[in-house]
């Protein structure tokens, strides 16, 4: 019994930083497809790109750690907005295909560069020393970074969540998603609000990235690799709400970890089963607006 | 005009339409050093018109179609390798009927959903089938490959031979068939519905019309069209590997239609030709460009040419007539 | 009669002297190797290796005699491809020998080809244990994950008594499992797990976990070299599996010369079995890294796959000097089936005549820091010549 407890809690913690990650890099991508109606499958881009920031802003240059989490927040949001000023909003009421294919092919560019620019190795993370080694919770020791994962992404949930909810901005966002064409009608004026939460939502994939370097490895396949997730994370969520998200993605981090645990021949099936039934139980999403 | 193809509204086969065939049978004839390069260029062409069918005149947008290319290639090669089964005709037959099978269980499913739930069923529909292979490494050969899959002489004559003139012909027949066949489909009544579709899907349901069962009905066409055009690629390479299931040909085959242009048969065939043939040549000068420049023409094509080379070719006439 | 005779005589006479006379014999080799896609820097060593043994090597072959790498892209584990190259490089270009093969199915699918077209095949790095059976035409300079799992099962029996393996689920994962699970108990070690990673796989740690509940005494570990090895033992570091005591152990793909730099000091201490090392001291390994790293530069470390195209191109030209030029593939195969060299930059290496499979040196080794890098340390030879066990095993039977 004591060993089944000490496992579940192992499992739990692991699912909920592996979870938490998934969450801050993938709340941008539903705010957006919700917001804007845009499906954009370069997300991935983002994270990856606020990796390397990261990477290369603690190996080549020694910035210390907090500020290179900033940087990766800031540089990849700047490099979104003139990404959405030039090319996005070409395409905000093209349908469907050509988004999906526009981001498709932004993809193929940016894994090419990447590899390009960096070589297909993964990055190496050299952590600041406070953040390696052990620390002990109730008896239990647990790694020091995924203590930090944890508790800095609830830290960054609950600042979103606040200013989604109480602030002007959020307003204007949750309107829109709601109803575009009253909020339009109303004067809230979508297109820079778009340019915003795109940035927004971008920076927080790129600070995403960063935080998880460790846990989900940084190199050129990157965005590829892991669409499946992030993807999975919005639709099992629901396009434009904030808590949807947040459920599925711990539902995925914690039952991705306790299925590779308990019965791991079925370790790379359950995601995909899961979300098959998910979606199927409900198409729109677990808290998701459009049916 | 709609974003898509166009309107199909006679069916006689024009004198244009005959192009192709007569350059594919002149290509055997003066290029019979890229006989194999062909081969892989008609077994594409296949697989492409059967995204075009639902992509193109159904509307359904999908990530996922290599299960139905991956399904076919396995249970050709599975008859061959595991149970000895040869001949060229039964294999066809054995994974246009599995690809069926596949798209009916789960076009039936999938094709209730719309928008990105949709595009996330298709994806996850295509992991697990790569997974699937990957793990039953007795049935599939795992990630070493399924070998020892032999096809035996087309109608008891032809040998598969090392100059790949038998492939060529054998994928050219095969196309023709699918392409006769989903010619028809698309000049029929049930074209003609399918294409009202994807243009006005909430008219189509405002006048009554089985938006759903069309759209299903299509998808399984498509399936086991797809299911065939793997089959050909196991028949060509004697050998199956895990390379024909997962996102990687999926988003090809998506890159090739977009090129030569979705919604008008012939893109089909345009779009396979020119990108494998370029690929070819390129990507051995610049592999890593080759990559870039992938991604960059999907965006360019995306932005500044939605018909892709075929809708260029429209313009391009288009303006002469003026 | 004896006219014919005589004129025969004399048109053979003619013929041998012309082929003394004709300077400029140019040999194709057909080279298939990955030049895009993920997988290109695994590609991109084979063909430095191949490059680097023709430019320096010039003087091994007969006079007269040249040689010509025609390099071709598989774009990765795509057998289909390599198939329908490997069929244009022999038609259209006439090879005479095919090399390169990075990957196992794509040279599983070429196989055919050179038993058909009775073409020589060699294999530089592809490692599936049945491949030479595919074809009489098919040897091998690679290795088998049998040649090093196996043989670290039976030492960690010697120093271990309880096992957990953890792998990727793929062939190459599988076949290392089953190695290392019959070298470990035939030496009366206990296994206690096994799981099976998905390739596709972002975190580790639950895996860690159970392995650490099952309280074994080793881990033995393979994933495909590079951010997959480096998560898992990144993994096993944070959960504190060092602590209890559980030592991390696998094949030389885990800690790759090539990828260790980049897998930062969780590497450190882990023990491995291989066939080559690129700090090795033997003076052949010595002067092949230094060539190496002047041809390429400082900083890129040669690795296994290197030296297999270095090897299996040494032995090509052994065929090519003991025909002098003249290349009959079944002559070729004779000399191929008897190959040895004892001054590879992996020690001594041959080719098995029974099983045309390679015979390598298998080393023991720690990655330890060495002048501030990662190093994997030789620390002792298992044995100079180890047959492919898997292929031994099954002939007793």
């Amino acid at each position: 019994m004591e060993a089944l407890l000490s496992s579940a809690a192992s499992v739990a913690f692991h699912g909920a930083a592996y979870g938490m990650v998934l969450y801050v890099i993938s709340v941008g991508l539903s705010v957006t497809m919700g917001l804007m109606g845009f499906a954009n499958l370069a997300h991935g881009v983002f994270a990856m790109a606020g990796g390397y920031v990261l990477t290369t802003a603690l190996s080549r240059f020694g910035v210390p750690f907090p500020l290179a989490l900033l940087l990766a927040f800031g540089v990849v949001g700047a490099a979104s907005i003139v990404l959405e000023r030039f090319l996005y909003s070409r395409l905000y009421t093209a349908g469907e295909l050509p988004q999906v294919l526009f981001t498709i092919g932004l993809v193929f560019m940016a894994v090419a560069a990447a590899r390009l620019v960096f070589g297909s190795l993964q990055q190496p993370v050299p952590l600041p020393d406070y953040l390696t080694g052990q620390v002990s919770v109730l008896g239990r020791d647990f790694p020091a970074y995924r203590v930090f994962v944890i508790a800095f992404s609830a830290g960054i949930i609950a600042a979103l969540w606040f200013g989604v909810e109480r602030t002007l901005w959020g307003a204007m966002v949750r309107a829109t998603v709601d109803n575009r064409a009253m909020a339009q009608s109303i004067g809230i004026d979508t297109r820079r609000l778009f340019m915003l939460t795109f940035a927004l939502g971008s920076g927080l994939a790129g600070l995403g990235g960063a935080l998880g370097a460790d846990i989900i490895a940084i190199e050129p396949t990157y965005p590829f690799e892991h669409l499946a997730y992030f993807l999975i994370v919005v639709s099992v969520g629901g396009l434009g709400s904030l808590r949807g998200p947040f459920v599925a993605a711990l539902l995925i981090g914690v039952g991705d970890t306790a299925c590779k645990y308990w019965l791991p021949q079925f370790g790379a099936f359950f995601v995909y089963a899961a979300t098959i039934a998910l979606l199927l139980w409900r198409p729109a999403g677990l808290f998701g607006r459009r049916a | 005009m709609s974003r898509g193809g166009s309107y199909a509204a006679d069916h006689r086969v024009r004198a244009i339409e005959w192009l192709p065939w007569v350059a594919a049978i002149a290509a055997f004839f003066l290029l019979p050093d890229y006989l194999p390069l062909g081969a892989r260029v008609l077994t594409y062409i296949l697989f492409a018109l059967s995204l075009d069918l639902i992509l193109g005149y159904a509307g359904i947008i999908t990530l996922g179609h290599s299960a139905f290319f991956g399904l076919g290639a396995y249970v050709a090669g599975i008859l061959s390798a595991r149970f000895g089964v040869a001949d060229p005709m039964v294999q066809l037959a054995a994974s246009a009927l599995a690809g069926a099978l596949l798209g009916i269980s789960t076009g039936a499913v999938i094709l209730r959903t719309q928008g990105l739930t949709q595009l996330m069923l298709t994806l996850a529909v295509g992991a697990l089938c790569l997974e699937i292979a990957n793990r039953a490494t007795s049935i599939t050969g795992g990630a070493d490959g399924l070998s020892g899959v032999t096809v035996a002489p087309i109608l008891g004559q032809f040998r598969f031979d090392l100059f790949g003139k038998t492939a060529y012909l054998w994928c050219l027949a095969v196309l023709f068939a699918g392409w006769f066949l989903a010619r028809r489909l698309i000049y029929s009544p049930f074209g003609v519905a399918l294409t009202g579709t994807r243009e006005n899907s909430a008219r189509m349901h405002a006048i009554g019309a089985p938006v759903y069962w069309r759209q299903v009905i299509v998808y399984t066409f498509s399936a086991a069209m797809a299911g065939v055009a793997g089959a050909l690629l196991t028949q060509t390479s004697q050998f199956v590997g895990l390379n024909v299931l997962g996102f990687e040909p999926s988003g090809e085959l998506l890159v090739m239609l977009i090129l030569g242009g979705v919604g008008r048969i012939y893109g089909a065939f345009v779009g396979p030709l020119v990108f494998l043939v370029a690929q070819d040549f390129l990507s051995k000068q610049f592999p890593e460009y080759w990559y870039f420049g992938i991604g960059l023409l999907l965006v360019i094509v995306v932005l500044f040419a939605h018909g892709g080379l075929l809708g260029i070719g429209d313009a391009l006439l288009a303006r002469r007539r003026r | 009669m004896t006219t014919t005779k005589t004129v025969g005589g004399v048109l053979a006479a003619i013929a041998a002297a012309s082929s003394l006379a004709a300077s400029a014999e140019t040999i194709k080799i057909g080279f298939i190797s990955t030049y895009s896609g993920p997988a290109a820097a695994q590609g991109d060593q084979l063909d430095k290796g191949a490059k680097l043994y023709v430019k320096l090597n010039s003087d091994k072959l007969p006079p007269g005699v040249k040689v010509e790498l025609i390099t071709r892209d598989d774009t990765g584990p795509n057998p289909d491809v390599a198939k329908r190259i490997a069929q244009e490089l022999i038609v259209r270009d006439k090879v005479q020998f095919l090399t390169g093969f990075v990957w196992t199915p794509n040279a599983a699918a070429v196989a055919p080809l050179s038993a058909e077209a009775k073409v020589p095949l060699v294999s530089m790095n592809a490692a599936g244990v049945n491949l030479p059976n595919m074809s009489p035409y098919f040897a091998r300079l690679s290795f088998t994950l049998w040649q090093s799992a196996y043989p670290l099962g039976r030492w960690a029996a010697t120093k271990y008594k309880r096992a957990f393996t953890a792998v990727t689920d793929f062939a190459p994962g599988h076949e290392a499992e089953e190695a290392f699970i019959k070298g470990f108990t035939e030496v009366g070690g206990t296994i206690v797990g096994s799981v099976r990673i998905p390739l596709a796989n972002p975190d580790f740690v639950p895996y860690m976990q159970r392995i650490k509940d099952a309280k074994p005494d080793v881990l033995f570990a393979f994933n495909p070299a590079g951010k997959q090895a480096t998560a898992m033992m990144k993994a096993y570091a944070d959960l504190g599996l060092p602590k209890a005591g559980i030592k991390y152990i696998g094949t030389g793909d885990i800690v790759t010369d090539d990828q260790l730099q980049t897998m930062s000091d969780v590497a450190v201490g882990v023990i491995t079995v291989h066939h080559y090392s690129a700090a090795a001291n033997r003076p052949a390994n010595k002067a092949f890294v230094a060539a190496y790293k002047k041809e390429y530069g400082e900083d890129l470390e040669p690795g296994f796959i290197a030296v297999g195209a270095w090897d299996a191109m040494d032995a090509i030209y052994s065929a090519i000097r003991a025909q002098h030029g003249k290349i009959d593939p079944d002559k070729t195969m004779e000399v191929l089936k008897h190959y040895k060299s004892a001054n590879s930059p992996r020690g001594p290496v041959a080719i098995d005549p029974e099983t045309r499979d390679v015979i390598n040196p298998e080393y023991l080794r720690e990655v330890r820091k060495v002048g501030g890098k990662l190093a994997n340390v030789e620390l002792e030879t298992i044995s100079t010549a180890v047959k492919d066990p898997y292929k031994e095993l099954n002939k007793k039977q």
